[in-house]
């Protein structure tokens, strides 16, 4: 066996990239819950991956076939329910994740220098992740695919000048089709998964050569070394240490993701809509379209935002900028530390508007305008959606907690950060 | 920390506690039906075959998957083959989409999945909810759809019913006469203020009785339920089973965690 290693490093660099990957990567001692949902999003990605192509297999990208293939791979193809639900399921669990392991960053300042593009890197798996996870809606061909898929299209048409001629370029026709739906199965299953695993290499890549933060904010790789196992006072190897309580992670999330898919398929409606067991129907348009879940938080704000000198581009842009401005957090954070745990109020103030706004923001994308009803007489805003307004004004909270964040990081009143993390 | 994911937590919960207070119009009865009671699929599934597979079909679903039921081969040829000769067949018809759209001014639609869209409850209240209304094309409405396309096909089991408006003077009151009602019934809103609860009440008895029909119904339903999901009863088996291998797993994985964990301090 080890000779036969010794060949395979003699001509390829197997154990060195093992290390300095995994096996012999020093990571910080004092990693807590939210330092799981990395290697959970590694995991749920190997996941999408691996029962896709199962899915790949029976599913027919036709637009006279492909509903019905889904429903031959529910009832005729073996296990081929179990598959499909756990690639639904899955995305779901992708974005929860990857919400999850976002929130870290921002609590512990994971994206402040030197790991500048370890998080762009994650921003454009975010961004990517987004654009399959859209692709792959159109595929079972439902109602809510379809007008789903409508929706987003047309928001390319409120561009000026170009906008229509652009939204037919991606649709490759006057409305969502068969040639849609074949150029969506392409990209949903080559293109933006290639374009994943190569982030995700890279994000990790990026990772470990600046070293991981931690709950504290300190760098250990400027702590003295062990004298010794010559390593940082508070590192450690990832492996056994991590692999073997990442493998704990996984199992944890296994029987919260088992539970959904053996026994809440479809998440009271949030992870599969009813609506979507409808075949898609060019010519009647459902009562309420909404976007899945992920998305609602962005739906939301585009809503919200009204048309100015007579077209609808800014909610476009806005949602645009809203996503986007997650690329600029390592320039805008001022603050003299990097975790929470050492911060001041007006930094943990910021942040939980920012998350309130977002899950609010959330739900109002799921449910109609009207949901709240309007505002009565003797009120201001007289007659508008309480909903809408309610929209408007988390919109601005949500890019003021971007774009106060230079004025207020640097203002905050900051505890000094210890020498060594804080560990049990 | 803990401290900042509490506050979150419960900022979260407030902000879900707004929650929508417009109730929908229309009342639905839970349906009494049961996913493991083999007998009343089975009674569910030759109700299908016998009313609804002559104008709807069923195309997603085998005639041999009825084994699921407890059912042989032979039985299923014997009391649920109609309209096909193929026990690998799926349930279709002779009717076309454009007779469909002709006789009915909409085709009937396709049911396999037909519970997964609108719900068991929607399904046997709908069941429930015909009526006989002269100003319909059909003669019939239903207070679940109204306006529907559908006439009511199983008028001869459960008779003839016909619509029963209850004025009240305000909402209050009216969702005291619906609650009053202890069945499907609607409340709808009526100029000045005033709101109208609708329900069904009969008017020329059928062969069946009162009971006799709403337990038709829900093994109909009953059966449409497992037939939009025939995997349901074998996943939920199979998912009790997983969770009990992954808890197993996790003794021991967290076990492993703990002994490396120890070395480090």
């Amino acid at each position: 066996m080890s000779k036969l290693l010794t060949w395979i490093d003699e001509r390829f660099p197997l154990t060195e990239l093992w290390n300095s990957q995994w096996g012999k990567y020093v990571a910080p001692k004092n990693f807590n819950f939210w330092y799981y949902f990395g290697s959970l999003a590694a995991f749920v990605l190997v996941l999408q991956i691996v029962t896709g192509i199962w899915l790949t297999m029976n599913y027919k990208p036709d637009a006279t076939k492909a509903f019905e293939s889904v429903e031959y791979i529910m009832r005729d193809v073996e296990w081929g329910w179990l598959i499909r639900y756990m690639h639904s399921t899955g995305a779901s669990m992708f974005f929860i994740v990857v919400y999850l392991h976002m929130f870290r960053g921002l609590m512990y300042g994971s994206y402040r220098k030197p790991r500048e593009l370890t998080w762009i890197f994650g921003c454009l798996i975010y961004l990517a992740l987004m654009a399959e996870a859209f692709f792959g809606y159109l595929l079972p061909w439902g109602q809510m695919s379809y007008w789903g898929a409508q929706v987003i299209v047309n928001l390319f048409s409120a561009i000026p000048v170009i906008g229509e001629d652009l939204a037919v370029w991606i649709r490759g026709d006057y409305t969502v089709s068969d040639i849609t739906l074949n150029r969506f199965f392409a990209f949903h299953v080559i293109a933006l998964p290639l374009v994943l695993v190569g982030l995700v290499a890279a994000h990790l890549m990026a990772l470990h050569e600046t070293g991981s933060n931690n709950p504290d904010g300190v760098e250990i790789k400027k702590q003295p070394k062990d004298p010794v196992t010559g390593l940082p006072l508070d590192g450690i190897y990832s492996h056994p240490y991590y692999t073997v309580k990442d493998i704990v992670g996984v199992i944890v999330f296994l029987v919260v993701f088992s539970i959904v898919v053996f026994f809440l398929p479809e998440m009271g409606g949030y992870f599969i809509e009813a609506n979507n067991f409808i075949p898609a129907d060019p010519l009647k348009t459902p009562e309420h379209i909404a976007p899945v879940w992920y998305f609602t938080p962005y739906y939301a704000m585009l809503r919200a935002v009204p048309s100015f000198m007579g077209t609808q581009v800014w909610g476009v842009i806005i949602m645009g900028v809203s996503v986007m401005i997650f690329f600029a957090m390592p320039w805008l954070d001022r603050g003299a530390v990097k975790s929470i745990r050492y911060r001041g109020g007006l930094y943990k103030a910021w942040l939980a508007a920012f998350v309130v706004a977002f899950l609010i923001l959330g739900y109002l994308g799921v449910v109609p305008v009207t949901v709240w009803g309007q505002f009565r007489e003797a009120f201001p805003f007289y007659g508008a959606d309480k909903a809408t307004v309610v929209a408007r004004v988390l919109t601005v909270v949500y890019f003021l907690f971007f774009l106060l964040m230079p004025w207020y990081t640097a203002r905050d009143k900051t505890k000094p950060v210890p020498a060594r993390v804080v560990w049990k | 920390m803990t401290k900042f994911v509490c506050v979150l937590l419960w900022l979260m919960s407030g902000a879900s506690g707004i929650a929508l207070a417009s109730g929908a119009d229309i009342r639905l009865s839970p349906a009494p039906v049961n996913r493991l009671d083999e007998e009343s699929l089975q009674r569910g599934a030759r109700n299908f075959v016998n009313y609804c597979l002559s104008c709807h079909t069923a195309k997603y679903m085998r005639y041999n998957r009825l084994t699921d039921l407890g059912l042989t081969p032979d039985q299923i040829e014997a009391n649920l083959m109609f309209a096909s000769d193929k026990i690998g067949d799926t349930m279709t018809v002779a009717m076309t989409k454009a007779d469909g759209t002709a006789w009915f001014g909409a085709a009937p639609p396709d049911l396999s999945v037909e519970s997964r869209i609108r719900g068991r409850d929607w399904l046997y209240n709908y069941l429930l909810g015909f009526y006989r209304d002269g100003k319909s094309a059909s003669g019939w409405n239903n207070i679940v759809f109204p306006n529907v396309g559908m006439p009511h096909v199983l008028w001869e089991l459960s008779g003839v019913n016909k619509l029963v408006e209850t004025e009240y003077e305000d909402h209050e009151k009216a969702t005291a006469g619906a609650i009053a009602v202890k069945g499907l019934s609607a409340i709808e809103p009526l100029p000045g203020g005033k709101y109208a609860v609708l329900q069904v009440a009969p008017d020329v008895p059928g062969t069946m009785s009162r009971v006799q029909y709403e337990t038709f119904v829900a093994d109909l339903v009953n059966y449409m339920d497992y037939m939009a999901e025939p995997v349901r009863n074998k996943r939920i088996h199979l998912g009790i089973v997983v969770l009990l291998f992954l808890s197993v797993l996790f003794f021991f994985a967290y076990w492993m965690k703990r002994e490396y964990w120890k070395d480090l301090h």
